[in-house]
């Protein structure tokens, strides 16, 4: 009897404990590979670093001339247009096809990986049929007048004004079908019975969802939240096989100056400082909204 | 290096890579020569070397230009692991000279008098220091022009030499209702056509621009000029110019839908491998105003230090290779550039690469051969890509010539 | 296959249904647009693309550049194609995904249903960790692998992938448990179940929808990844799109774009038949069952 409760005082203390160490190798990897390091590269936007990491104090040098470059503004403006329509789009036709697609329907089967497929796809060629695509001389417009609609027009990839929008066509051509598949696991994890008594209850369809489904979806849409900023975030090979950078350098995104500064233009102080502002930006929106959701989840 | 795992890939791996065993004297080359023409030409380096017992280990990473390849190299080099040999442009040699990276190869290169065949103008790019540090294999010249031999017959017949003889000829073939230049708007292009623009205003104002940095050169009234004949050069092209590959711009010129097009010598590939004969085809003439000049770009090899003595009498047995007269007349009748030794016969070259030799011998003695800006030759890489931010920005239509020239001046002194 | 068990309760009438499948055609439509400029242009020599003749139907049908790009084409020095990279790209990412998936599993149930003091904090600082850009990861990553002694090799590829896709693999995992009633697992501790025979039992058989969701997402980028293969692999290890980008990237040489299409939707194959493997656990009514059991 006494050892039998000793013994279960052992497992329920173990019980506390493994979920911890189950934890723990992940944090541990990402306290050393993503903390560490962006400590690091805090330092190194502090130093005089070139082609390879230097030790050479400098102050704030790095940023001053970052801020003075117009490429580096460009690149900040763009991502806030870029970000704020590919986000927002991507999310909206993700949910609008997993509702439809969640209709029993028929062929489900081939819609699904026809709609995720351009992920699948390395952008450094679909970027090509994109830009041929695009491209008033051989793409759509071409292609319109061939068929006797003289006056169309669609030069925007050529537009330096409006190059920026052909990137956001191309990159929710790209991922909104991984958003579809994420609300759609969602929309799969639902208990049916809720829906069902909400029903009895007599609610319409569009009741059901806006009341019930899409508050549910809650935490699938902070999944899509995270994932389509982060995508925003890290474009590069979109806008590098797009249009790269062009018309002049009118669709250059903080992802492509960091890389160009980092390692092309052997400048690795102004890359790591560009990077910096970059972490500080995101932790200004994502830390109140990631605080708001996860705070409310606790209750 | 590799661990238990690395070991048991490897065994899997050598059933369909059939070079990966890795021997004592091998070397293992980073390079960036991947499309078919470049690779097959390599690959007689990669058989002259097994000719003489040493083995190839292929490491390709194409992109940007060798720009994917420069940050593979750092990623090896920081993590301990560094390739033999690398194919390098310019300004990098120097750069990972001066940390002390690259093997001495003065010795090879006194016994086999590397420094009385190879360019002085290349030379300055393979020392670092006084001691040779890399082995030049090609020289491609950038201040080119492509014509369509139709295109030049409807418009007169007689290849333009001067400035005005250039806009007279694209003003004829505006006329007969072909796109007279052919051009994509990628900084890189932009700045390839800049630097003829600027080479044909004068050698000495390149030199004081492009290679000296001047600021008066860079924001005077010359410079003005350069991007005033830019905009006139911007107004034969078509408006869909950006973006464009440069191979899809040689192919308008080869189909006859463009008259010209201004661009390095690797462009004659895509005309030969069209079946275009230089001469009845087409026609190469360099830049009006720039006879007798070229501007360059040379791809060269770098050994990284070794410790291993049968490493670095591998290294030494490349390095050989690359520079044997036979290799260098070979490769570069493939590759579409000259020899990086003046002492090779042209017997093997077409015309174009005939002339583009003539060419570079004839610059090299009268000190008229000068690094290509767009092609990081003249200046550092941060120079480099501030010159094309400036460039671009003007050919897109962002600044006008005044503005360009003191833009220009203030983004080179930022960059310095 | 799976339609039996994707039951929604929600009726719609005729009108509604072609609606709805008119908007999802249209979609798929939209999506295999560029998918058709690649096909087609794969299917014809070379002259016909740069002779100007994009967007339509070849002229001349020939799988010349699909044979050339698997077998065939210049990589490097040798005339390989990209057939003998496929093994080293699955020797990566099959470890990579699976291990990076099942920890994600785990971290989500600890962070939903064994909830402790600062677990919150904690998961904010895995989603965090999703935003870092890998420009800057690179060179201290090297220094890493260096010290670790997995430089240039696939365990060490593995390691990198496994490290960046946790954010991610956690957050799916734990966003899509935080709707599994909570009840369940209380029920399930009080009848004497153990940490691991609760995840095994009851949240394994009900995360097919999510797990595909994480398996797509994280074969996708491992597969797809380019900057961390080129930098972090050796020639014996050297994955698929590294083989693919230098099929595809040239400054200087001809650009064979047949070819490069080729190579892009053979490159994409594997990919794609995990989408649609993968497919089939997307399923409903798992739930119920293991409710009942």
């Amino acid at each position: 009897m006494a050892t039998q409760s000793i013994d279960a005082d052992f497992r329920t203390r173990l019980q506390d404990w493994i979920p911890k160490l189950v934890l723990s190798p992940s944090l541990a990897v990402i306290l050393v590979f993503v903390y560490g390091f962006i400590l690091y590269t805090g330092y190194l936007s502090f130093t005089d670093s070139k082609m390879l990491p230097s030790n050479t104090l400098v102050g704030w040098e790095n940023y001053t001339k970052l801020w003075a470059l117009s490429s580096w503004i460009t690149a900040i403006k763009n991502l806030a247009i870029f970000s704020s329509l590919y986000i927002v789009i991507c999310t909206l036709i993700g949910l609008t096809l997993a509702i439809f697609l969640d209709q029993k329907i028929r062929g489900e089967g081939v819609l699904r990986p026809i709609y995720l497929y351009p992920m699948a796809l390395s952008f450094i060629v679909t970027g090509t049929a994109w830009k041929w695509f695009l491209d008033p001389g051989i793409g759509l417009e071409h292609t319109m007048h061939l068929w006797g609609w003289e006056s169309f027009s669609f030069n925007w990839i050529k537009d330096r004004d409006m190059a920026i929008y052909t990137v956001v066509i191309a990159a929710v051509w790209q991922t909104s079908g991984f958003v579809m598949a994420m609300f759609l696991a969602g929309l799969r994890g639902i208990d049916n019975e809720i829906l069902k008594a909400a029903q009895i209850d007599g609610a319409s369809n569009w009741q059901l969802y806006r009341r019930i489904v899409i508050p549910l979806l809650r935490p699938a849409f902070l999944s899509a939240f995270v994932i389509l900023s982060h995508l925003a975030i890290k474009s590069y090979d979109l806008v590098i096989a797009l249009t790269g950078g062009g018309p002049g350098r009118a669709t250059e995104l903080p992802a492509t100056f960091m890389y160009s500064y980092t390692f092309t233009r052997n400048s690795m102080g102004i890359g790591a400082a560009s990077a910096v502002i970059m972490l500080m930006t995101i932790a200004a929106i994502m830390i109140p909204y990631l605080y708001a959701e996860l705070k409310e989840k606790k209750e | 290096m590799r661990g238990f795992y690395g070991k048991a890939l490897t065994a899997a791996a050598a059933l369909v890579l059939s070079t990966s065993l890795v021997k004592a004297a091998d070397v293992e080359v980073l390079h960036w020569w991947t499309s078919g023409g470049e690779a097959a030409a390599l690959n007689v380096l990669k058989d002259n070397l097994a000719g003489a017992g040493t083995g190839w280990l292929d490491m390709p990473v194409a992109g940007g230009g060798g720009e994917a390849a420069m940050t593979t190299l750092r990623a090896r080099v920081t993590a301990g692991n560094p390739p033999t040999a690398v194919q390098m442009l310019g300004f990098d040699i120097q750069d990972w000279a001066k940390e002390g990276a690259l093997a001495d190869l003065t010795a090879t290169a006194t016994a086999e008098g590397w420094d009385k065949v190879v360019p002085t103008a290349l030379q300055a790019f393979s020392t670092y220091d006084g001691k040779w540090v890399a082995a030049p294999v090609n020289v491609h010249s950038t201040n080119w022009i492509w014509i369509n031999k139709a295109a030049l017959d409807a418009a007169g017949g007689k290849a333009p030499e001067t400035w005005e003889e250039l806009v007279a000829m694209l003003d004829a073939m505006k006329a007969n209702g072909i796109t007279p230049l052919a051009h994509g708007g990628q900084a890189w292009q932009d700045a390839t056509v800049f630097d003829a623009v600027v080479l044909s205003l004068g050698a000495d104002f390149y030199k004081a621009a492009m290679i000296d940095l001047d600021p008066a050169a860079l924001g005077g009234e010359t410079m003005v000029e350069a991007f005033n004949r830019m905009a006139t050069l911007r107004s034969y092209v078509d408006d869909n110019f950006s973006g464009r590959d440069w191979n899809l711009a040689s192919a308008m010129v080869i189909n006859g839908e463009a008259g010209m097009q201004m661009m390095g010598d690797w462009a004659k590939g895509e005309f030969l491998k069209a079946g275009k004969v230089p001469g009845t085809d087409f026609v190469c003439i360099r830049f009006p105003g720039t006879q007798g000049m070229v501007t360059f770009n040379s791809d060269q090899f770098a050994m990284f230090n070794q410790t291993d003595p049968a490493m670095q009498e591998a290294q030494v047995a490349m390095a050989k290779a690359i520079m044997d007269p036979v290799f260098q007349s070979a490769f570069n009748v493939v590759k579409g550039s000259v020899p990086a030794r003046t002492d090779v016969p042209d017997t093997d070259f077409d015309d174009c690469g005939k002339k583009g030799m003539k060419d570079l011998a004839e610059a090299n003695t009268n000190g008229m051969l000068f690094g290509s800006m767009a092609h990081g030759h003249a200046a550092p890489a941060a120079v480099k890509n501030a010159l094309y931010d400036v460039v671009t920005a003007h050919f897109n239509g962002e600044y006008d010539a005044a503005t360009a020239a003191t833009e220009l001046a203030a983004a080179v002194e930022a960059a310095k | 296959m799976s339609a039996a068990t994707q039951d929604t309760a929600v009726r719609t009438g005729r009108v509604a249904r072609t609606f709805i499948y008119l908007v999802l055609l249209l979609f798929a439509l939209f999506y295999l647009l560029p998918f058709f400029v690649m096909l087609t242009n794969s299917l014809k020599p070379l002259s016909e693309i740069t002779g100007g003749n994009m967007m339509s139907l070849p002229q001349v049908w020939t799988l010349d550049a699909w044979r050339s790009a698997w077998s065939t084409a210049q990589i490097g020095v040798e005339p390989t194609g990209l057939k003998p990279y496929f093994l080293n790209s699955l020797l990566m990412v099959v470890p990579a995904v699976a291990i990076s998936t099942m920890l994600g599993a785990l971290n989500g149930y600890v962070l939903t249903k064994w909830r402790f003091r600062g677990d919150t904090i904690l998961f904010g600082l895995m989603l965090f960790a999703c935003f870092i850009p890998f420009q800057i990861v690179l060179i201290p990553m090297a220094r890493m692998l260096g010290l670790m002694g997995l430089a240039g090799s696939t365990p060490g590829l593995i390691l990198v992938h496994v490290v960046y896709g946790i954010g991610f693999t956690t957050l799916y995992f734990r966003n899509y448990y935080a709707s599994f009633p909570t009840e369940l697992v209380k029920a399930a501790m009080i009848d004497g179940a153990g940490f691991f025979r609760i995840f095994w039992r009851i949240m394994l058989p009900v995360s097919g929808p999510i797990a595909v969701v994480s398996v797509i997402w994280q074969f996708t980028n491992i597969w797809n990844d380019f900057l961390f293969g080129a930098s972090f692999a050796d020639l014996d290890s050297m994955p698929m799109t590294v083989a693919l980008n230098n099929l595809v990237n040239s400054s200087t040489g001809v650009k064979e774009y047949n070819v490069h299409f080729a190579g892009a939707i053979l490159a994409a194959l594997p990919t794609l038949f995990v989408y649609i493997v993968a497919g089939r656990y997307f399923v409903r009514g798992l739930m119920a069952g293991s409710v009942k059991g």
